[in-house]
């Protein structure tokens, strides 16, 4: 679709990967996790890879992340930017308070006091959490340090979120309003979104995108374009009817490796 | 459709407000200073009133004439005698800078060792196991060897102390800093924290509670290894609390070897709680001390 304009390849993309491979090990050890997976990420798109165990789809945001190397591909990000990475577990740092977690990337990017103290607030209230900075991690429940780790990541300032699996741990309510606060963050700041779930209707629910990877290697084997007007409801008939499509996709592939 | 996204985001925002409240409603749990100092104070208490009492009872029955196993009270008056005299102080003093001398040496070493051996698996497999069995040596078995390279010295002493203390530390530091949860690492790596920045940010800290724990083994250790110098080497300083006890000893003053004996016992408990105290910090910070804030 970009052929026949002059716009850089990084107007329209956001995160490109081309034919990316990954191995573990060598020799007759070798493990193939991922195999030759494209994937364009477009600005401002919200993605979401779903697949069953050992698809290798947190191997695939390690590698976007820049934590591990592929064996073989390309992975460009646009503008060169470091992308934000959030995982199941919030990753909290527990010796910080949650104004000093938030804090870290700011400092890292030696941002002035002033500045940063700004920020920090301002992320939190982002969050909803602005009457919490001086606790610490502990002392919240599992969705608040979840919205802790996310103001954290967007102190990052970067367009690109990576996210694996990052509501996995957390009950149904609570994971649907973070659902609610993720959309609304995400088209606030206009954040390309690569979000690994093993949950299809978490799926159906945020994505504008799902791409489902095969197991034992990780290949692309269907992706869908989901176009329920936002916002959505997890349980709405439109969601549901996307979710047991992906389901019914999964299930065939899960099937393929039981003969 | 505007003014409906809007009353959806209040009701989410309602709805958040809500469920925070309910989940960490009531972890906060307030007892007051005085009642929790108290509830730490007085099993103390009572155990040292009963080791008393069972000391009292040892003397009473006569087991040890009096001139060699003296009761409470004596012991008790002979410390209040010598903690008005030089005597005791001067020795203390003595004592305290050897120790503080020797473990901070200790410090140094043990921390810069035990940074570098985690760093490089070389280095790891050369002396990784050499530490630890350095660290299960009895302090007192080198004493013939620095004996014989330093004399009846304080050089002496200074080498045994670290050589007791420093492995103790090195090996908190490397079991820190090899515990460090990975995706601690991973997290700090992505928020931008590469080489001493990791160090800085992440490794440190999270590798802080095994660190202080090293520091504790190792004050243990260097202060038995100390005691341990100043029985043996005698006569270079006569007011040391170790060369106390020997001469107290050589003149069968059995008070003044007891009241001497609770000295060291004092400094050791003192230098302990501080210890525990650093500790208990740290993990009160870290939130996995127990809810009833033993």
């Amino acid at each position: 679709m970009t052929s026949t304009t002059t716009t850089p390849r990084s107007a329209t993309t956001a995160v490109a990967l081309s034919g990316v491979t990954k191995v573990y090990g060598r020799g007759s050890s070798a493990v193939l996790a991922l195999d030759g997976v494209s994937l364009d990420v477009a600005p401002g798109e919200f993605v979401c890879l779903v697949g069953a165990s050992g698809c290798g789809k947190s191997t695939l945001l390690n590698l976007v992340a820049g934590l591990d190397r592929v064996s073989g591909g390309q992975i460009t990000l646009a503008g060169d930017v470091n992308p934000g990475l959030m995982f199941q577990e919030p990753a909290l740092f527990p010796w910080l308070t949650v104004d000093a977690n938030v804090e870290v990337p700011l400092k890292l990017r030696r941002l002035p006091r002033a500045q940063r103290r700004e920020r920090v607030a301002e992320l939190l209230r982002t969050v909803h959490l602005g009457d919490f900075g001086r606790k610490r991690p502990h002392e919240l429940s599992g969705g608040m340090r979840q919205r802790v780790a996310l103001a954290r990541t967007l102190a990052l300032d970067t367009p690109v979120l990576l996210m694996d699996e990052p509501f996995g741990a957390l009950d149904a309510m609570t994971r649907d309003i973070l659902h609610d606060e993720l959309e609304r963050i995400w088209s606030e700041r206009q954040l390309s979104v690569l979000f690994v779930t093993h949950n299809v209707r978490e799926a159906a629910r945020l994505a504008d995108r799902i791409i489902l990877l095969s197991s034992r290697p990780g290949r692309i084997i269907y992706s869908t374009e989901v176009t329920i007007p936002r916002p959505r409801r997890i349980d709405s008939p439109e969601v549901a009817a996307i979710a047991a499509e992906v389901t019914e996709r999964l299930r065939t592939e899960v099937g393929r490796h039981g003969q | 459709m505007a003014s409906d996204t809007l009353t959806s985001s209040a009701r989410t925002d309602a709805e958040i407000t809500g469920l925070d409240a309910l989940e960490i409603a009531g972890r906060d749990k307030d007892v007051s200073r005085g009642t929790r100092l108290w509830a730490a104070t007085w099993p103390k208490l009572a155990a040292l009133a009963i080791a008393i009492a069972a000391w009292q009872l040892v003397v009473l029955s006569g087991w040890k004439p009096p001139y060699s196993l003296p009761g409470p009270l004596e012991v008790g008056r002979e410390l209040m005698a010598q903690a008005q005299s030089p005597q005791l102080w001067d020795g203390l003093v003595t004592t305290l800078r050897r120790a503080a001398l020797g473990y901070v040496f200790s410090v140094a070493v043990g921390l810069l060792l035990g940074l570098a051996v985690a760093r490089s698996t070389v280095l790891r497999a050369a002396i990784g196991s050499m530490i630890t069995a350095l660290q299960t040596m009895p302090s007192i078995a080198w004493f013939p060897l620095a004996i014989l390279l330093f004399e009846l010295s304080e050089k002496a002493i200074f080498f045994v102390v670290v050589l007791g203390a420093a492995p103790s530390i090195a090996n908190g530091v490397i079991s820190g800093v090899d515990y460090v949860p990975p995706l601690l690492l991973r997290a700090g790596r992505n928020l931008g924290a590469r080489g001493l920045n990791l160090y800085r940010y992440v490794i440190a800290p999270a590798a802080l509670p095994a660190i202080v724990a090293g520091l504790k083994q190792g004050w243990a250790f260097s202060w038995r290894s100390l005691m341990a110098g100043e029985l043996l080497v005698v006569g270079i300083s006569q007011t040391s609390l170790g060369a106390q006890l020997t001469y107290s000893r050589e003149l069968s003053d059995a008070p003044w070897l007891l009241s001497t004996m609770i000295v060291i016992l004092v400094v050791g408990l003192v230098v302990d709680a501080a210890f525990g105290a650093a500790d208990k910090a740290i993990r009160r910070r870290w939130g996995v001390l127990d809810q009833a804030g033993q």
